[in-house]
């Protein structure tokens, strides 16, 4: 079989075609938010659609997010697919009494009655030289919310294969766009049909055997990164990217813990109440007597996101994890 | 003995008679922006007045101008400008005295550097070098705001609590067109009103949100409209105007003042750049729009005016002139160079007392920074 060198593609393009196509096979799923029509919203994601679906399958909305969020609860409510998208993490805020009081709980308050198919798409995260209110990770709270599926994807394959998911699933899905991955490039080809796994599983997207790095989003390429790097130092580390923060994939993540022995969780949110804590938790419930070392986390600095003249000593970067890394010896060595 | 029992039975008062406001008409807006240059209004405008916001406006634009110029050099991370609205940014900085307060959103550089701020504090946040460049207290400026509408309830409390105090605090609040549908703005002209809080709030309708036009925000025939429901005036004015922009502005104020309670003004007027100047504006308008605005221009509305009057000569004009390239020069060489940056300032702000976590955190930092400054060059590589 020869293989065809395909077109690269964007994270961007993957996720527009995601959308493109889940509209043309469904007409219940409609697009809502800020200046999602007319300009294809601002990175760009929702190009092209209102002109092939028109404006009432991809609406731009009055500027309120909490009526976004609420507007499609109603939407879902009569039988439409909604996808919304909020123009930047931190805006996403006005919107969480509806997402916590009504979209996260609507289905175990009508005892299944009246599920709520809707995605909730979110770019989040640093690392783009945005002012403030542009680069927050705001996973931990979406993860505290019961009734909420949380995934996020690393690459353009799974950008595409997410975002469908998402779609398709009954549950109301809050997709985390890692903006600064949005230009990375793959060779995923648009054109190809392409894969739509169903949410809740985990992948290793490098295997090694003497650590684990646990990771997800922007910073699984930083974790594959440092993988590299630490080849140098001889370690072999295994890097294992979630895609699902809810429902979490036990499996992948222990198998993995349980043959290295040693795991490291790398997130940029912040690491007090972050979503390290609780996956190192599971960690160490589930493979206490495979582990050789305690499980560690490297996080971002538990501050207010800084200004982006400053972001870059705040994310965890590649020597951060090789620091911790190297911990993890040193507490198997003592 | 419960709780209740100890405060003694509850003993409801009868509300006051509800009292509908018999006619609303006062509030309502006119019909047309309220004008003043260029009709006979202008001949009673002050000369001294007209002259102060010519030379502001000038500096405005050429304000504009240069940061606009600084992001094509990488010195600015972003800047929203406000080239054609600098009218209603000059007015709402004059119109305030001392002791009241400023709520910019994130596009109102102008008003927040006319009224005081160091343009090179005031840019911090475009920047990149901090969140915030400038006290607040020291010109009663609160942080420009970037979520929309959220500076709104702010103000509302603030004078709210300086009129409970007893203080003569008046806070003048600027939204765009967009912002006038979240939510926070209902809530903010709902509590000023009830609260009969000394506020003007100050929409500047420049026509579109990002890419979203007015009639895609709102089915009202006209924001000021809004105000009705809560139960205060709503005034429509030209933004353009400055003049207009200043007396309408000063008699909110000066209402608010008097214990008269919140006023809802819109200005209209026009975004003349893009969104940002990492916009694509030929995406949601066309030229011709831009163009027909232009003719409309706040400067040379002015201009006009006081060269009609004879209160401008070449020399005032040339003097105005001079005096922007000074600020601008200034704001150039300035904002050149390099902002002094301690990493370590990251941890310095977080809480009144860091916590154990942070203090660990940034003795991490401080070893991190340590290892890079005295690292081999070979060993940096990593
Ligand atoms: C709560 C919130 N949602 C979304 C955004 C993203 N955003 C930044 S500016 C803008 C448009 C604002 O339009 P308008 O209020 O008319 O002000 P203008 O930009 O015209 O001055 C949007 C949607 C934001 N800053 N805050």
């Amino acid at each position: 079989m020869t293989t065809v060198a395909t077109t690269p593609a964007t994270m961007a393009q993957a996720l527009t075609r995601a959308l493109r196509d889940a509209m043309a096979e469904d007409p219940s799923v409609h697009v809502l938010g800020e200046d999602v029509g007319t300009l294809g919203g601002v990175f760009r994601i929702t190009d092209g659609l209102a002109q092939e679906f028109g404006e009432d399958r991809c609406t731009d909305t009055p500027l309120a997010e909490a009526g976004i969020l609420g507007t499609a609860v109603g939407m879902a409510m009569y039988g439409l697919r909604p996808v919304v998208e909020m123009q930047f993490d931190a805006f996403a805020y006005p919107a969480f009494e509806q997402l916590v009081s009504h979209v996260a709980r609507m289905r175990n308050r009508t005892r299944g009655r009246m599920p709520l198919p809707l995605t909730i798409r979110v770019p989040y995260g640093g690392g783009i030289g945005g002012v403030e209110h542009h680069s927050d990770s705001s996973e931990a709270y979406y993860m505290a919310t019961p009734g909420l599926h949380v995934v996020t994807p690393a690459t353009v394959p799974d950008a595409y294969g997410l975002l469908r998911a998402a779609i398709a699933s009954d549950d109301p899905v809050v997709l985390l766009e890692p903006k600064r991955l949005y230009w990375s490039k793959d060779s995923w080809d648009p054109e190809e049909p392409a894969s739509v796994e169903p949410i809740g599983r985990a992948v290793v997207r490098r295997s090694g055997r003497s650590a684990t790095l646990i990771t997800y989003g922007p910073s699984v390429p930083v974790c594959l990164e440092a993988a590299e790097a630490a080849r140098a130092e001889g370690w072999d580390l295994e890097v294992v990217d979630l895609r699902s923060l809810v429902p979490f994939d036990d499996e992948t993540v222990c198998a993995s813990v349980r043959r290295t022995g040693r795991a490291v969780v790398v997130h940029e949110s912040g690491g007090f109440g972050g979503p390290g804590g609780e996956i190192a938790a599971r960690v160490t419930e589930r493979c206490f007597h495979h582990l050789e070392a305690p499980v560690l986390r490297v996080a971002g600095f538990d501050l207010p996101y800084p200004p982006p003249m400053l972001e870059r000593h705040h994310l965890p970067g590649v020597d951060r994890i090789l620091d911790a890394v190297g911990r993890l010896q040193w507490e198997a060595e003592n | 003995m419960t709780v209740m029992e100890q405060r003694g039975a509850y003993q409801p008062t009868p509300p006051p008679a509800w009292q509908p406001r018999t006619d609303p008409a006062p509030l309502l807006p006119d019909a047309e922006p309220y004008r003043v240059l260029g009709t006979e209004e202008a001949d009673r405008a002050d000369p001294e007045l007209l002259r102060r916001l010519y030379a502001e406006l000038v500096r405005g634009r050429r304000y504009n101008a240069q940061a606009t110029a600084l992001t094509k050099q990488g010195r600015l991370a972003v800047y929203p400008s406000s080239t054609g609205q600098e009218a209603c940014e000059v007015a709402a900085a004059l119109v305030l005295q001392e002791q009241d307060w400023l709520f910019p959103s994130y596009r109102d550089t102008l008003a927040v550097v006319a009224r005081g701020v160091d343009p090179v504090q005031a840019l911090t946040l475009l920047r990149g070098d901090w969140h915030t460049g400038y006290d607040p207290y020291e010109h009663r400026v609160a942080p420009l705001s970037t979520p929309l509408a959220t500076q709104l309830p702010h103000a509302v409390g603030l004078a709210h609590a300086a009129r409970l105090k007893g203080d003569d605090v008046v806070a003048l609040a600027m939204v765009g067109d967009g912002g006038t549908s979240e939510g926070d703005f209902h809530e903010a002209l709902n509590f000023a009103a009830v609260w009969r809080a000394p506020v003007v709030f100050f929409v500047q309708n420049n026509g579109f949100a990002i890419s979203v036009p007015l009639a895609k925000q709102t089915a009202a025939p006209s924001l000021a409209h809004k105000a009705v429901g809560y139960g205060m005036p709503g005034r429509l004015v030209d933004g353009n105007d400055a003049a207009a922009v200043h007396e309408v502005l000063a008699d909110a104020v000066r209402h608010a003042r008097g214990g008269g309670g919140p006023t809802l003004v819109e200005a209209i007027t026009y975004r003349v750049e893009a969104h940002t100047n990492a916009d694509d504006a030929t995406r949601y308008r066309g030229d011709a729009e831009v163009e027909a605005w232009k003719k409309h221009d706040p400067v040379v509305l002015l201009e006009q005016e006081l060269t009609r009057r004879g209160l401008l000569d070449d020399d005032c004009v040339a003097a105005a002139r001079q005096d922007a390239e000074t600020m601008a020069a200034d704001l150039r060489e300035r904002m050149n160079q390099d902002p002094a940056l301690d990493p370590m300032d990251l941890f310095a702000h977080v809480y009144a007392e860091p916590t154990p976590q942070l203090l660990e955190q940034r003795e991490q930092l401080r070893a991190e920074l340590a290892a890079e400054a005295g690292a081999e060059p070979e060993e940096r590589q990593r």
